[in-house]
Protein backbone atom coordinates (compact mmCIF):
# COMPACT_ATOMS: atom_id res chain seq x y z
CA UNK A 1 0.00 0.00 0.00
CA UNK A 2 1.40 3.45 -1.20
CA UNK A 3 -0.12 6.29 0.41
CA UNK A 4 -1.84 9.18 -1.33
CA UNK A 5 -4.44 11.47 -0.98
CA UNK A 6 -6.94 8.71 -1.51
CA UNK A 7 -5.81 6.20 0.91
CA UNK A 8 -5.06 9.30 3.53
CA UNK A 9 -9.07 9.58 3.56
CA UNK A 10 -9.44 6.04 4.57
CA UNK A 11 -6.31 6.29 7.28
CA UNK A 12 -8.53 9.39 8.81
CA UNK A 13 -11.29 7.38 9.57
CA UNK A 14 -9.32 5.49 12.24
CA UNK A 15 -9.14 8.41 13.76
CA UNK A 16 -12.01 8.94 16.00
CA UNK A 17 -11.14 12.69 16.68
CA UNK A 18 -11.27 14.15 13.20
CA UNK A 19 -14.79 12.20 12.99
CA UNK A 20 -15.60 13.95 16.52
CA UNK A 21 -14.20 17.54 15.18
CA UNK A 22 -15.39 18.47 12.09
CA UNK A 23 -13.16 20.85 10.12
CA UNK A 24 -10.01 20.03 12.35
CA UNK A 25 -6.74 19.87 10.87
CA UNK A 26 -3.94 18.69 13.11
CA UNK A 27 -0.65 19.90 12.23
CA UNK A 28 0.70 19.77 16.12
CA UNK A 29 1.98 15.82 15.80
CA UNK A 30 5.22 16.52 17.20
CA UNK A 31 3.75 17.71 20.12
CA UNK A 32 1.70 14.77 20.45
CA UNK A 33 -0.11 12.69 18.19
CA UNK A 34 -3.95 11.26 17.50
CA UNK A 35 -5.01 7.85 18.42
CA UNK A 36 -6.51 5.45 16.12
CA UNK A 37 -9.39 3.32 17.49
CA UNK A 38 -7.26 0.42 17.38
CA UNK A 39 -5.27 1.55 19.73
CA UNK A 40 -8.49 3.14 22.39
CA UNK A 41 -9.86 -0.07 21.73
CA UNK A 42 -7.12 -2.25 22.60
CA UNK A 43 -6.73 -0.16 26.19
CA UNK A 44 -10.40 0.08 26.91
CA UNK A 45 -10.59 -3.69 26.03
CA UNK A 46 -8.11 -4.60 28.32
CA UNK A 47 -9.65 -2.48 31.19
CA UNK A 48 -13.19 -4.22 30.31
CA UNK A 49 -12.14 -7.93 29.42
CA UNK A 50 -8.64 -8.73 31.20
CA UNK A 51 -8.00 -6.50 33.90
CA UNK A 52 -5.48 -7.96 36.08
CA UNK A 53 -2.24 -6.55 38.20
CA UNK A 54 1.03 -8.60 36.89
CA UNK A 55 3.70 -10.88 37.75
CA UNK A 56 2.33 -11.81 40.90
CA UNK A 57 -1.05 -13.27 40.42
CA UNK A 58 -0.95 -16.82 39.94
CA UNK A 59 -4.44 -16.79 38.80
CA UNK A 60 -6.18 -17.15 35.07
CA UNK A 61 -6.49 -13.72 34.91
CA UNK A 62 -3.58 -12.05 36.36
CA UNK A 63 -1.12 -14.59 33.84
CA UNK A 64 -3.06 -13.12 31.06
CA UNK A 65 -2.53 -9.90 31.83
CA UNK A 66 1.46 -10.60 32.60
CA UNK A 67 1.48 -12.52 29.09
CA UNK A 68 -0.21 -9.68 27.41
CA UNK A 69 2.77 -7.58 29.16
CA UNK A 70 5.66 -9.02 28.06
CA UNK A 71 4.54 -9.78 24.75
CA UNK A 72 3.93 -6.29 24.46
CA UNK A 73 7.48 -5.72 25.34
CA UNK A 74 8.67 -8.38 22.46
CA UNK A 75 6.42 -6.23 19.99
CA UNK A 76 8.28 -3.46 20.85
CA UNK A 77 11.78 -4.50 21.49
CA UNK A 78 11.20 -5.97 17.83
CA UNK A 79 9.95 -2.76 16.54
CA UNK A 80 13.44 -0.88 17.03
CA UNK A 81 15.52 -4.19 17.06
CA UNK A 82 16.73 -4.57 20.51
CA UNK A 83 17.45 -7.45 22.49
CA UNK A 84 15.18 -9.35 24.69
CA UNK A 85 15.55 -7.32 28.39
CA UNK A 86 16.59 -4.27 26.83
CA UNK A 87 13.50 -2.12 26.45
CA UNK A 88 12.08 -0.44 29.89
CA UNK A 89 8.91 1.16 30.32
CA UNK A 90 9.24 4.51 31.96
CA UNK A 91 6.11 7.10 31.79
CA UNK A 92 7.85 9.39 28.67
CA UNK A 93 11.37 10.29 26.99
CA UNK A 94 11.63 12.98 29.81
CA UNK A 95 11.66 10.24 32.49
CA UNK A 96 13.99 8.08 30.38
CA UNK A 97 16.47 10.74 30.58
CA UNK A 98 16.38 11.39 33.73
CA UNK A 99 16.64 7.68 34.79
CA UNK A 100 19.86 7.62 32.71
CA UNK A 101 21.09 10.79 34.78
CA UNK A 102 20.72 8.62 38.00
CA UNK A 103 21.59 5.43 37.43
CA UNK A 104 24.50 6.11 34.70
CA UNK A 105 27.37 6.79 37.27
CA UNK A 106 28.42 3.21 37.30
CA UNK A 107 29.37 3.08 33.55
CA UNK A 108 31.41 6.60 33.20
CA UNK A 109 35.35 6.02 33.46
CA UNK A 110 37.60 7.45 35.23
CA UNK A 111 38.71 10.88 34.73
CA UNK A 112 35.73 11.92 32.48
CA UNK A 113 34.00 14.54 33.58
CA UNK A 114 32.59 15.82 30.25
CA UNK A 115 29.16 15.98 28.63
CA UNK A 116 28.36 16.67 25.10
CA UNK A 117 25.32 17.85 23.63
CA UNK A 118 23.79 19.48 21.03
CA UNK A 119 22.72 22.90 20.39
CA UNK A 120 19.14 22.44 19.87
CA UNK A 121 18.46 20.24 22.54
CA UNK A 122 14.83 20.02 23.97
CA UNK A 123 14.57 20.72 27.33
CA UNK A 124 14.30 17.30 28.53
CA UNK A 125 18.07 16.55 27.35
CA UNK A 126 19.22 19.13 28.47
CA UNK A 127 17.97 20.17 31.99
CA UNK A 128 18.31 16.39 33.65
CA UNK A 129 22.26 16.96 32.40
CA UNK A 130 22.26 20.09 33.93
CA UNK A 131 21.30 18.99 37.23
CA UNK A 132 23.71 16.14 36.49
CA UNK A 133 26.27 18.57 36.05
CA UNK A 134 25.75 19.86 39.52
CA UNK A 135 25.82 17.11 41.29
CA UNK A 136 28.75 15.61 39.91
CA UNK A 137 31.00 18.45 38.91
CA UNK A 138 30.67 18.14 35.33
CA UNK A 139 31.27 20.44 32.81
CA UNK A 140 28.53 20.39 29.70
CA UNK A 141 29.74 21.32 26.12
CA UNK A 142 27.65 21.81 22.79
CA UNK A 143 28.00 20.47 19.77
CA UNK A 144 27.15 23.77 17.66
CA UNK A 145 24.85 24.55 14.81
CA UNK A 146 25.77 26.14 11.67
CA UNK A 147 24.39 28.89 9.62
CA UNK A 148 22.08 26.45 7.74
CA UNK A 149 20.79 25.20 11.21
CA UNK A 150 22.49 21.65 10.54
CA UNK A 151 25.08 20.18 13.11
CA UNK A 152 28.59 21.23 12.53
CA UNK A 153 30.27 17.53 12.66
CA UNK A 154 33.73 18.70 12.42
CA UNK A 155 32.78 20.55 15.53
CA UNK A 156 31.54 17.12 16.95
CA UNK A 157 35.11 15.87 16.56
CA UNK A 158 36.59 19.05 17.99
CA UNK A 159 34.70 19.29 21.32
CA UNK A 160 34.80 15.35 21.64
CA UNK A 161 37.80 13.84 23.57
CA UNK A 162 39.36 11.89 26.46
CA UNK A 163 37.25 13.64 28.93
CA UNK A 164 33.56 13.08 26.82
CA UNK A 165 32.27 10.88 29.80
CA UNK A 166 28.69 10.54 27.44
CA UNK A 167 27.10 12.18 23.90
CA UNK A 168 23.63 12.67 23.99
CA UNK A 169 21.47 14.29 21.08
CA UNK A 170 18.35 14.80 19.36
CA UNK A 171 17.68 12.56 16.71
CA UNK A 172 15.29 14.59 14.97
CA UNK A 173 14.92 18.39 16.63
CA UNK A 174 11.41 18.89 17.61
CA UNK A 175 11.66 22.61 16.69
CA UNK A 176 13.20 23.20 13.31
CA UNK A 177 12.94 19.11 11.76
CA UNK A 178 16.63 18.98 11.57
CA UNK A 179 17.17 15.14 10.60
CA UNK A 180 20.95 15.20 12.73
CA UNK A 181 23.30 12.10 11.47
CA UNK A 182 23.20 10.09 14.66
CA UNK A 183 25.13 7.47 13.08
CA UNK A 184 28.09 8.89 12.67
CA UNK A 185 27.81 10.77 15.88
CA UNK A 186 27.82 7.88 17.88
CA UNK A 187 30.34 6.56 16.02
CA UNK A 188 32.20 9.70 16.73
CA UNK A 189 31.09 9.29 20.88
CA UNK A 190 32.65 5.57 20.57
CA UNK A 191 36.07 6.39 18.96
CA UNK A 192 36.56 8.16 22.42
CA UNK A 193 34.98 5.83 24.66
CA UNK A 194 31.62 8.10 25.72
CA UNK A 195 28.65 6.72 26.46
CA UNK A 196 26.36 7.27 23.71
CA UNK A 197 22.52 8.33 24.12
CA UNK A 198 19.86 9.40 21.58
CA UNK A 199 16.52 11.07 21.96
CA UNK A 200 14.78 9.50 19.22
CA UNK A 201 11.26 11.28 20.30
CA UNK A 202 10.81 12.96 17.01
CA UNK A 203 11.93 10.20 15.06
CA UNK A 204 10.29 6.80 16.16
CA UNK A 205 7.15 7.21 14.41
CA UNK A 206 8.69 9.17 11.33
CA UNK A 207 10.92 6.84 9.81
CA UNK A 208 12.79 3.43 10.30
CA UNK A 209 14.74 3.32 13.87
CA UNK A 210 17.41 0.26 14.37
CA UNK A 211 19.35 0.54 17.28
CA UNK A 212 21.79 -2.07 15.71
CA UNK A 213 22.54 0.06 12.78
CA UNK A 214 22.92 3.23 14.83
CA UNK A 215 25.05 1.50 17.41
CA UNK A 216 23.88 4.18 20.46
CA UNK A 217 23.98 2.45 23.70
CA UNK A 218 20.75 4.18 25.02
CA UNK A 219 17.82 5.36 23.40
CA UNK A 220 14.71 7.03 24.36
CA UNK A 221 11.33 7.55 23.13
CA UNK A 222 7.40 8.93 23.98
CA UNK A 223 4.40 6.72 23.24
CA UNK A 224 2.20 9.55 23.09
CA UNK A 225 4.18 10.64 20.05
CA UNK A 226 3.56 7.78 18.17
CA UNK A 227 -0.29 7.08 18.36
CA UNK A 228 0.00 5.46 21.72
CA UNK A 229 -1.35 6.91 25.06
CA UNK A 230 0.24 9.45 27.10
CA UNK A 231 2.00 8.02 30.22
CA UNK A 232 4.00 5.11 28.72
CA UNK A 233 7.89 5.67 27.70
CA UNK A 234 10.76 3.75 26.33
CA UNK A 235 14.29 3.88 27.39
CA UNK A 236 16.37 1.21 25.70
CA UNK A 237 19.43 0.05 26.92
CA UNK A 238 22.19 -2.29 26.03
CA UNK A 239 21.76 -5.08 28.06
CA UNK A 240 25.98 -4.88 29.55
CA UNK A 241 25.23 -1.54 30.20
CA UNK A 242 21.74 -1.98 31.97
CA UNK A 243 23.21 -5.07 34.33
CA UNK A 244 25.75 -2.40 35.38
CA UNK A 245 23.50 0.68 35.99
CA UNK A 246 21.92 1.42 39.63
CA UNK A 247 18.17 0.99 40.02
CA UNK A 248 16.21 4.44 39.35
CA UNK A 249 13.14 3.63 41.98
CA UNK A 250 12.92 0.64 44.38
CA UNK A 251 9.92 -0.84 45.66
CA UNK A 252 7.90 -4.02 44.55
CA UNK A 253 8.57 -5.93 41.60
CA UNK A 254 12.10 -4.78 40.74
CA UNK A 255 13.64 -7.39 43.86
CA UNK A 256 14.70 -10.69 43.60
CA UNK A 257 14.29 -11.06 47.41
CA UNK A 258 14.20 -8.59 50.59
CA UNK A 259 14.91 -8.93 54.19
CA UNK A 260 14.60 -6.45 56.49
CA UNK A 261 17.97 -5.34 56.35
CA UNK A 262 18.49 -5.71 52.33
CA UNK A 263 17.70 -6.40 49.09
CA UNK A 264 18.66 -8.38 45.84
CA UNK A 265 17.64 -6.54 42.70
CA UNK A 266 15.53 -8.31 39.69
CA UNK A 267 17.38 -9.26 36.70
CA UNK A 268 16.59 -7.03 33.65
CA UNK A 269 13.94 -4.77 32.64
CA UNK A 270 12.39 -5.73 36.26
CA UNK A 271 15.39 -3.96 37.80
CA UNK A 272 14.12 -0.78 36.26
CA UNK A 273 10.48 -1.20 36.64
CA UNK A 274 9.36 -0.90 40.45
CA UNK A 275 5.85 -0.99 41.63
CA UNK A 276 2.51 -1.25 39.25
CA UNK A 277 3.38 -0.23 35.86
CA UNK A 278 0.73 1.50 33.36
CA UNK A 279 0.24 -2.52 31.36
CA UNK A 280 -2.58 -1.10 29.52
CA UNK A 281 -0.35 1.91 28.55
CA UNK A 282 2.47 -0.91 26.94
CA UNK A 283 -0.15 -3.09 25.56
CA UNK A 284 -1.82 0.25 23.48
CA UNK A 285 2.18 1.22 22.89
CA UNK A 286 2.08 -2.52 21.48
CA UNK A 287 -1.12 -2.03 19.53
CA UNK A 288 0.58 1.20 18.38
CA UNK A 289 3.30 -0.23 16.62
CA UNK A 290 1.50 -3.23 15.21
CA UNK A 291 -0.31 -0.24 13.62
CA UNK A 292 2.45 2.05 12.20
CA UNK A 293 3.90 -0.82 10.74
CA UNK A 294 0.32 -2.02 8.92
CA UNK A 295 0.60 1.27 7.13
CA UNK A 296 4.94 0.53 7.09
CA UNK A 297 7.97 2.95 8.18
CA UNK A 298 9.27 3.69 4.77
CA UNK A 299 5.72 4.46 3.72
CA UNK A 300 5.27 7.26 6.19
CA UNK A 301 8.64 8.80 5.54
CA UNK A 302 8.03 8.59 1.98
CA UNK A 303 4.49 10.41 2.45
CA UNK A 304 5.59 12.62 4.74
CA UNK A 305 8.37 14.20 2.90
CA UNK A 306 6.16 14.54 -0.09
CA UNK A 307 4.13 16.92 2.43
CA UNK A 308 6.69 18.40 3.69
CA UNK A 309 8.39 19.44 0.01
CA UNK A 310 4.64 20.32 -1.05
CA UNK A 311 4.13 22.64 2.14
CA UNK A 312 7.74 24.04 1.60
CA UNK A 313 7.17 24.81 -1.97
CA UNK A 314 3.55 26.76 -1.20
CA UNK A 315 4.76 28.55 1.67
CA UNK A 316 7.99 30.07 0.76
CA UNK A 317 5.93 32.10 -1.86
CA UNK A 318 4.50 33.74 1.24
CA UNK A 319 5.57 37.36 1.21
CA UNK A 320 7.30 37.90 4.56
CA UNK A 321 7.62 34.59 5.67
CA UNK A 322 11.03 33.07 7.15
CA UNK A 323 11.67 29.78 6.90
CA UNK A 324 14.21 28.03 9.42
CA UNK A 325 15.10 25.30 6.54
CA UNK A 326 18.19 23.01 6.42
CA UNK A 327 19.07 23.72 2.91
CA UNK A 328 20.73 20.41 2.82
CA UNK A 329 17.50 18.24 2.58
CA UNK A 330 14.15 18.14 3.41
CA UNK A 331 13.78 14.68 5.29
CA UNK A 332 11.54 14.89 8.05
CA UNK A 333 8.02 15.67 9.18
CA UNK A 334 8.75 19.36 10.62
CA UNK A 335 9.16 22.58 9.65
CA UNK A 336 9.55 26.25 11.24
CA UNK A 337 8.54 30.35 10.23
CA UNK A 338 7.99 33.20 11.01
CA UNK A 339 5.18 35.52 9.41
CA UNK A 340 6.45 39.15 9.14
CA UNK A 341 7.16 40.23 12.34
CA UNK A 342 3.82 38.44 14.58
CA UNK A 343 4.18 36.89 17.11
CA UNK A 344 4.16 33.17 16.86
CA UNK A 345 1.06 32.79 19.65
CA UNK A 346 -0.85 35.63 17.40
CA UNK A 347 -0.34 33.06 14.07
CA UNK A 348 -1.67 29.93 16.04
CA UNK A 349 -4.58 31.58 17.20
CA UNK A 350 -5.81 32.70 13.92
CA UNK A 351 -5.16 29.29 12.64
CA UNK A 352 -7.43 28.22 15.34
CA UNK A 353 -10.00 30.60 13.98
CA UNK A 354 -9.91 28.12 10.95
CA UNK A 355 -9.71 24.69 12.66
CA UNK A 356 -6.14 24.67 12.05
CA UNK A 357 -4.23 23.14 15.37
CA UNK A 358 -0.25 24.58 14.86
CA UNK A 359 2.20 25.26 17.71
CA UNK A 360 4.27 28.52 18.25
CA UNK A 361 6.95 29.24 20.79
CA UNK A 362 9.71 28.31 21.69
CA UNK A 363 9.00 24.60 21.55
CA UNK A 364 11.08 23.60 24.60
CA UNK A 365 14.39 24.96 22.55
CA UNK A 366 14.63 28.22 24.66
CA UNK A 367 18.67 28.47 24.35
CA UNK A 368 18.35 27.52 20.63
CA UNK A 369 15.11 29.97 20.05
CA UNK A 370 17.84 32.34 22.12
CA UNK A 371 20.85 31.80 19.46
CA UNK A 372 18.86 32.64 16.61
CA UNK A 373 17.80 35.49 18.16
CA UNK A 374 13.80 35.01 18.29
CA UNK A 375 11.26 34.47 20.89
CA UNK A 376 9.91 31.58 18.88
CA UNK A 377 8.66 29.96 15.57
CA UNK A 378 5.42 28.44 14.28
CA UNK A 379 5.66 24.78 13.85
CA UNK A 380 3.96 22.39 11.48
CA UNK A 381 4.23 19.09 11.89
CA UNK A 382 2.83 16.05 10.08
CA UNK A 383 1.64 12.56 10.68
CA UNK A 384 1.21 9.94 8.00
CA UNK A 385 -2.73 11.05 8.13
CA UNK A 386 -1.92 14.35 6.59
CA UNK A 387 -2.56 15.38 3.19
CA UNK A 388 -2.08 18.01 0.47
CA UNK A 389 -5.86 19.18 1.23
CA UNK A 390 -4.71 20.27 5.08
CA UNK A 391 -1.90 22.11 2.82
CA UNK A 392 -3.66 23.93 0.78
CA UNK A 393 -6.12 24.96 3.49
CA UNK A 394 -3.39 26.18 5.74
CA UNK A 395 -1.75 28.54 2.98
CA UNK A 396 -4.97 29.93 2.90
CA UNK A 397 -5.35 30.80 5.83
CA UNK A 398 -1.40 32.06 6.43
CA UNK A 399 -2.54 34.41 3.44
CA UNK A 400 -5.52 35.58 5.51
CA UNK A 401 -3.69 35.86 8.60
CA UNK A 402 -0.62 38.10 6.83
CA UNK A 403 -3.03 40.69 5.27
CA UNK A 404 -3.96 41.41 9.00
CA UNK A 405 -0.28 42.14 9.82
CA UNK A 406 0.41 43.36 6.52
CA UNK A 407 -2.33 45.93 6.41
CA UNK B 1 -24.03 8.65 24.29
CA UNK B 2 -21.79 9.76 21.58
CA UNK B 3 -22.13 13.57 21.26
CA UNK B 4 -20.27 15.51 18.46
CA UNK B 5 -17.57 18.72 20.01
CA UNK B 6 -18.68 21.55 17.67
CA UNK B 7 -15.75 23.94 17.23
CA UNK B 8 -16.48 26.52 19.48
CA UNK B 9 -13.25 27.43 19.39
CA UNK B 10 -13.62 29.60 16.62
CA UNK B 11 -16.09 31.81 18.11
CA UNK B 12 -12.76 32.76 20.90
CA UNK B 13 -10.44 33.86 18.13
CA UNK B 14 -12.56 35.88 15.99
CA UNK B 15 -14.08 37.84 19.30
CA UNK B 16 -10.93 37.99 21.01
CA UNK B 17 -8.75 40.00 17.34
CA UNK B 18 -11.27 42.38 16.80
CA UNK B 19 -10.52 45.13 14.61
CA UNK B 20 -10.04 47.89 17.72
CA UNK B 21 -7.43 45.16 18.61
CA UNK B 22 -5.78 45.08 15.51
CA UNK B 23 -5.95 48.80 15.09
CA UNK B 24 -3.80 49.49 18.77
CA UNK B 25 -1.32 46.30 17.61
CA UNK B 26 -0.68 48.55 14.64
CA UNK B 27 -0.72 51.72 15.96
CA UNK B 28 -0.31 51.40 20.17
CA UNK B 29 -1.04 54.31 22.01
CA UNK B 30 1.51 56.18 24.74
CA UNK B 31 4.28 53.93 22.21
CA UNK B 32 7.71 55.22 22.82
CA UNK B 33 9.76 56.14 25.91
CA UNK B 34 9.17 59.47 28.23
CA UNK B 35 12.57 61.72 28.15
CA UNK B 36 12.73 62.51 31.96
CA UNK B 37 10.67 59.90 33.24
CA UNK B 38 10.22 58.71 37.10
CA UNK B 39 10.47 55.74 37.05
CA UNK B 40 11.75 53.23 34.83
CA UNK B 41 11.29 49.57 34.31
CA UNK B 42 11.65 46.39 32.27
CA UNK B 43 9.92 43.32 32.31
CA UNK B 44 10.72 40.28 30.42
CA UNK B 45 8.52 37.18 29.58
CA UNK B 46 10.65 34.36 28.59
CA UNK B 47 8.15 32.08 28.00
CA UNK B 48 6.57 33.81 25.18
CA UNK B 49 9.44 36.00 24.88
CA UNK B 50 7.49 39.02 25.50
CA UNK B 51 9.98 42.54 26.28
CA UNK B 52 7.92 45.46 27.87
CA UNK B 53 9.92 48.66 28.95
CA UNK B 54 7.71 51.31 31.12
CA UNK B 55 8.67 54.98 31.93
CA UNK B 56 6.28 56.90 34.06
CA UNK B 57 6.21 60.52 35.18
CA UNK B 58 4.72 60.47 38.89
CA UNK B 59 3.38 64.46 39.90
CA UNK B 60 2.06 64.31 43.38
CA UNK B 61 1.52 61.00 43.79
CA UNK B 62 -0.06 60.31 40.70
CA UNK B 63 0.82 58.95 36.94
CA UNK B 64 1.49 62.36 35.10
CA UNK B 65 2.24 60.50 32.00
CA UNK B 66 3.50 57.16 30.88
CA UNK B 67 4.77 55.07 27.77
CA UNK B 68 5.53 51.39 26.75
CA UNK B 69 8.03 49.93 24.14
CA UNK B 70 8.97 46.49 23.13
CA UNK B 71 7.50 43.59 21.72
CA UNK B 72 4.98 41.15 21.77
CA UNK B 73 1.63 39.80 20.67
CA UNK B 74 -1.66 41.34 19.74
CA UNK B 75 -3.13 40.95 22.58
CA UNK B 76 0.14 42.28 25.16
CA UNK B 77 0.20 45.40 22.77
CA UNK B 78 -3.05 46.38 22.94
CA UNK B 79 -3.82 45.53 26.75
CA UNK B 80 -0.36 48.01 27.32
CA UNK B 81 -2.14 50.52 25.30
CA UNK B 82 -5.20 50.52 27.17
CA UNK B 83 -3.98 49.97 30.75
CA UNK B 84 -1.26 52.95 29.97
CA UNK B 85 -4.24 55.02 29.02
CA UNK B 86 -6.63 53.95 31.88
CA UNK B 87 -4.15 54.81 34.30
CA UNK B 88 -2.70 58.01 33.30
CA UNK B 89 -4.01 60.87 36.07
CA UNK B 90 -4.95 57.64 38.13
CA UNK B 91 -3.01 57.87 42.05
CA UNK B 92 -0.36 55.29 42.38
CA UNK B 93 -2.46 53.62 45.80
CA UNK B 94 -5.22 53.27 42.81
CA UNK B 95 -2.95 51.62 39.97
CA UNK B 96 -1.66 49.31 42.78
CA UNK B 97 -4.96 47.36 43.38
CA UNK B 98 -5.73 47.07 39.42
CA UNK B 99 -6.21 43.47 38.30
CA UNK B 100 -7.06 40.94 36.28
CA UNK B 101 -11.30 41.61 35.86
CA UNK B 102 -10.19 45.49 35.41
CA UNK B 103 -8.38 44.65 32.83
CA UNK B 104 -10.59 42.28 30.84
CA UNK B 105 -13.19 45.25 31.64
CA UNK B 106 -11.03 48.05 29.39
CA UNK B 107 -10.37 45.33 26.46
CA UNK B 108 -13.65 44.05 26.33
CA UNK B 109 -12.73 40.91 24.78
CA UNK B 110 -13.17 37.25 26.16
CA UNK B 111 -9.56 35.77 26.76
CA UNK B 112 -8.74 31.97 26.81
CA UNK B 113 -7.05 30.69 29.79
CA UNK B 114 -3.30 29.96 27.61
CA UNK B 115 -3.54 33.97 26.15
CA UNK B 116 -4.04 35.50 29.82
CA UNK B 117 -0.84 35.72 30.22
CA UNK B 118 -0.55 37.87 27.32
CA UNK B 119 -2.65 40.73 28.91
CA UNK B 120 -1.69 40.97 32.34
CA UNK B 121 2.42 41.22 31.35
CA UNK B 122 2.19 44.99 30.87
CA UNK B 123 -0.22 45.58 34.13
CA UNK B 124 2.61 43.54 35.77
CA UNK B 125 5.61 45.58 34.78
CA UNK B 126 3.75 48.72 35.62
CA UNK B 127 3.23 47.47 39.41
CA UNK B 128 6.78 46.22 39.82
CA UNK B 129 7.78 49.30 38.60
CA UNK B 130 6.09 51.54 40.76
CA UNK B 131 6.79 49.20 43.63
CA UNK B 132 10.18 48.65 43.08
CA UNK B 133 10.61 52.65 42.55
CA UNK B 134 8.14 53.34 45.62
CA UNK B 135 10.43 51.19 47.86
CA UNK B 136 13.67 53.04 47.20
CA UNK B 137 12.74 56.58 47.48
CA UNK B 138 10.43 56.28 50.61
C1 LIG C 1 13.01 15.97 20.87
C2 LIG C 1 12.18 15.78 22.09
N1 LIG C 1 12.73 15.25 23.19
C3 LIG C 1 12.01 15.04 24.29
C4 LIG C 1 10.69 15.37 24.37
C5 LIG C 1 9.94 15.15 25.64
O1 LIG C 1 8.94 14.22 25.48
P1 LIG C 1 7.94 13.92 26.67
O2 LIG C 1 7.30 15.22 27.02
O3 LIG C 1 6.98 12.94 26.10
O4 LIG C 1 8.75 13.38 27.78
C6 LIG C 1 10.07 15.93 23.26
C7 LIG C 1 8.65 16.34 23.33
O5 LIG C 1 8.24 17.37 22.86
C8 LIG C 1 10.83 16.14 22.10
O6 LIG C 1 10.28 16.69 21.01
Amino acid sequence: MQINDKIVKKIKKDFPIFENNPGLIYLDNAATSQKPLQVIDSITSFYKKENANIHRGFYKLSENATKRYEDSRLIIEKFINAEHGEVIFTKNTTESINLLSYCITPLIKEGRNEILLTEMEHHSNLVPWQEFAKRHNFKIKFIKIKEDFNLDYDDANKEIGEKTALISMVHVSNSLGIVNDVKKLVEIGKRSGAITIVDAAQSVSHMKIDVKEIGCDFLAFSGHKMLAPFGIGVLYGKKELLEKMIPFNFGGDMIKSVSYENATYNDLPMKFEAGTQNIAGVIGLAEAIKYLEYIGMENIKRWEKELLVYSVNKIRNIKGIKLYLSNVDLNSSIFSFNLNNAHPHDVVTLLDEDGIAIRGGHHCCMPLMNKLGISGTCRISFSFYNNFEDIDKLINSLNKINQIFNR
Amino acid sequence: MEEKVDFNLNETAKDMYKEYILELYRNPNNFGKLKKPTFEHKEYNPLCGDEIEISILIENECVKDINFRGKGCVLSIAAASLITDKIKGMNIKDVLILNKDDLLNILQIPITITRLKCILLPLEAIKICLRKNGKSSS
